[in-house]
């Protein structure tokens, strides 16, 4: 290749790295707030991504609602999913150890992966175009009109929830409870709900992401959230995990070595070099990019 | 005000108070006072409902307690300085305070109540946006106690307010827990700084491994040979 083609290239992979980022930081998200409030890595949160994927397909081909309208649903839907895993099947072992309840997320995730198999058949389905993808060209650098939505409401979403942590009692509540939980409840807070709350933010943005995704690759399916669930885990480790603007730099820096690798190398060895990520965060800096090196809570 | 009627608490097998007994009057100052793990801490996080009793009641105004989540008893009227201060340290001075007053929805009030705060901790004032993790451990203290505050308390758990402090400091911190009593705040005030707790206390109790030894008028303890001698150094 020559010097310009790779310049080129370089600036399609990172348009293409930035948009499948954004993607990967709107599910590390759900990740690290569920840590940071319950020490629990939620093995469920890639399904509940499918979750919200399903919602988002089935309110605009048969409930024919438009774009923000089923975008909407499917974050509620997903939001109240979230809070009834958490009540029904991770409060109940909330004393118990660790361990019992990182099996019991597996669990969970198994059982959003089959059951929807037996819900809505193991078939992909084919996301309807809720608006045309219109290509535009920049000398050469080719984007999606559905990469701006994309990047759009991702940027957005992380605008409001930055809003939501920051400035409202609620999320006040919630970096409360993640740091001291004791001292929090001596505040007058409401553990139980604020964990709760944390759920349904977090599911809501993983459901965001599984629209987002239908429409940008258009075929959807009750497995879905695999991969990507273990991307944006690594996404969240990058970070720093329980870092929240960590899950959003590690996700769109995951996003971006992805496409690089695609893009320059071969997209076979894409999934290897997450994975790769992941190995070297966990040798040379386990508290990720922006973690602090905190011990952990006695 | 408060009774806490001969309660049992365990950390699973360990029996960490055996019937421990206390009453605190309303508008009065009760400490109580006893060596390293004695289970003081124990009996204000039981108050707190941080832990259960096995055994015993914690009335408060006639209202059994025990049992009752953390935040309800919150809004009942207790709060808690706990040992250590457990400050959230990756807060701001003003969030940190914000957060003391979460079981209120007046925000006049809530802004009036801050503003006594910081009139009350100066160095509090001058020090809104800083981070609570890089104050001085006497600045975090009038933290912890100012955020304790607004909640508008009716009886103030105050968990080693003196720990790790210069002499003048526990001074200052000693008329400060004594002008919030002052005010209309009963005050249950655990100290290992016997000396200073019966100076300012109207009660007090001694406990030991679990168990009341000793109570009475705060001149009676102070002037108690018993007293004198494990706790006040001579
Ligand atoms: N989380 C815990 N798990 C097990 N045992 C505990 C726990 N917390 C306290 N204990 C035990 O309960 C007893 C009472 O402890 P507590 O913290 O109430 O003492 P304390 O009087 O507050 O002491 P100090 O002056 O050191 O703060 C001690 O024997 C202690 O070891
Ligand atoms: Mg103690």
């Amino acid at each position: 290749m020559e010097a310009g083609s790779i310049a080129h290239q370089f600036v399609q992979q990172l348009i293409n790295g930035v948009s499948l980022g954004s993607i990967y930081a709107l599910i590390a998200l759900g990740y690290t707030m569920i840590y940071g409030i319950l020490k629990l890595i939620n093995f469920a949160h890639g399904d509940i991504y499918m979750v919200g994927a399903y919602v988002g397909f089935f309110a605009t081909s048969i409930l024919k609602l438009s774009f923000f309208p089923a975008l909407l649903m499917a974050m509620v839907v997903a939001a109240v999913v979230g809070m009834v895993i958490e009540r029904v099947a991770y409060r109940p072992l909330r004393n118990s150890p660790k361990i019992a309840i990182l099996i019991t997320a597996i669990g969970v995730s198994l059982f959003l992966e089959y059951g929807g198999m037996l819900l809505v058949t193991p078939q992909p389905r084919t996301f309807p175009a809720v608006f045309a993808a219109e290509l535009y060209n920049f000398g050469g650098i080719v984007i999606n009109s559905q990469q701006i939505v994309i990047l759009a409401i991702s940027i957005a979403l992380m605008i409001i929830l930055t809003y939501v942590v920051q400035k409202t009692k609620a999320g006040k509540a919630m970096r409360a409870v993640s740091f001291d939980t004791d001292a929090a409840k001596l505040m007058g807070i409401n553990v139980d709900q604020t964990i709760s709350f944390t759920f349904a933010v977090g599911s809501g943005l993983a459901a965001a992401a599984g629209v987002l995704v239908g429409i940008y690759y258009n075929s959807i399916d009750p497995l879905m959230g695999i991969m990507p669930g273990l991307k944006a885990f690594i996404a969240a480790v990058l970070g720093g995990i329980g870092v929240i603007p960590g899950a959003m730099a590690g996700g769109i820096i995951l996003g971006i070595i992805e496409a690089m690798v695609s893009g320059f190398i071969s997209s076979t060895f894409r999934d290897a070099a997450a994975f790769g990520i992941l190995i070297i965060i966990l040798l040379f800096k386990p508290s990720g990019l922006m973690g602090k090196n905190v011990r952990e809570k006695v | 005000m408060l009774e806490i009627n001969d309660i049992n608490v365990y950390y699973g097998a360990i029996h960490a108070l055996k019937g421990v007994s206390v009453t605190v009057e309303e508008g009065q100052i009760v400490t109580l006072i006893g060596a390293n793990g004695a289970g003081k801490s124990t009996t204000l996080r039981t108050i707190s409902g941080l832990l259960k009793p096995k055994a015993g009641q914690v009335m408060f105004e006639g209202k059994s307690i025990a049992g009752m989540a953390v935040h309800n008893i919150v809004k009942l009227g207790i709060s808690q300085v706990p040992e250590g201060r457990r400050i959230f340290a990756n807060m701001s001075v003003l969030e940190n305070l914000e957060l003391g007053a979460y079981t209120r929805s007046d925000s006049k009030g809530i802004r009036e109540d801050m503003d006594k705060i910081f009139s009350r901790f100066s160095r509090l004032a001058e020090r809104k946006p800083q981070m609570a993790g890089t104050l001085s451990g006497g600045e975090q203290q009038m933290l912890a106690m100012g955020r304790a505050l607004m909640s508008r308390p009716r009886l103030l758990l105050l968990d080693e307010p003196s720990m790790g402090l210069a002499p003048l400091l526990v001074k200052e911190i000693f008329s400060i827990i004594k002008e919030i009593n002052a005010s209309g705040t009963t005050v249950l005030l655990v100290e290992q700084n016997a000396n200073m707790a019966l100076s300012i206390a109207h009660k007090a109790y001694v406990l030991e491994t679990g168990r009341i030894t000793l109570s009475g008028t705060a001149e009676e303890l102070a002037a108690s040979e018993a007293v004198r001698k494990a706790y006040l150094g001579g």
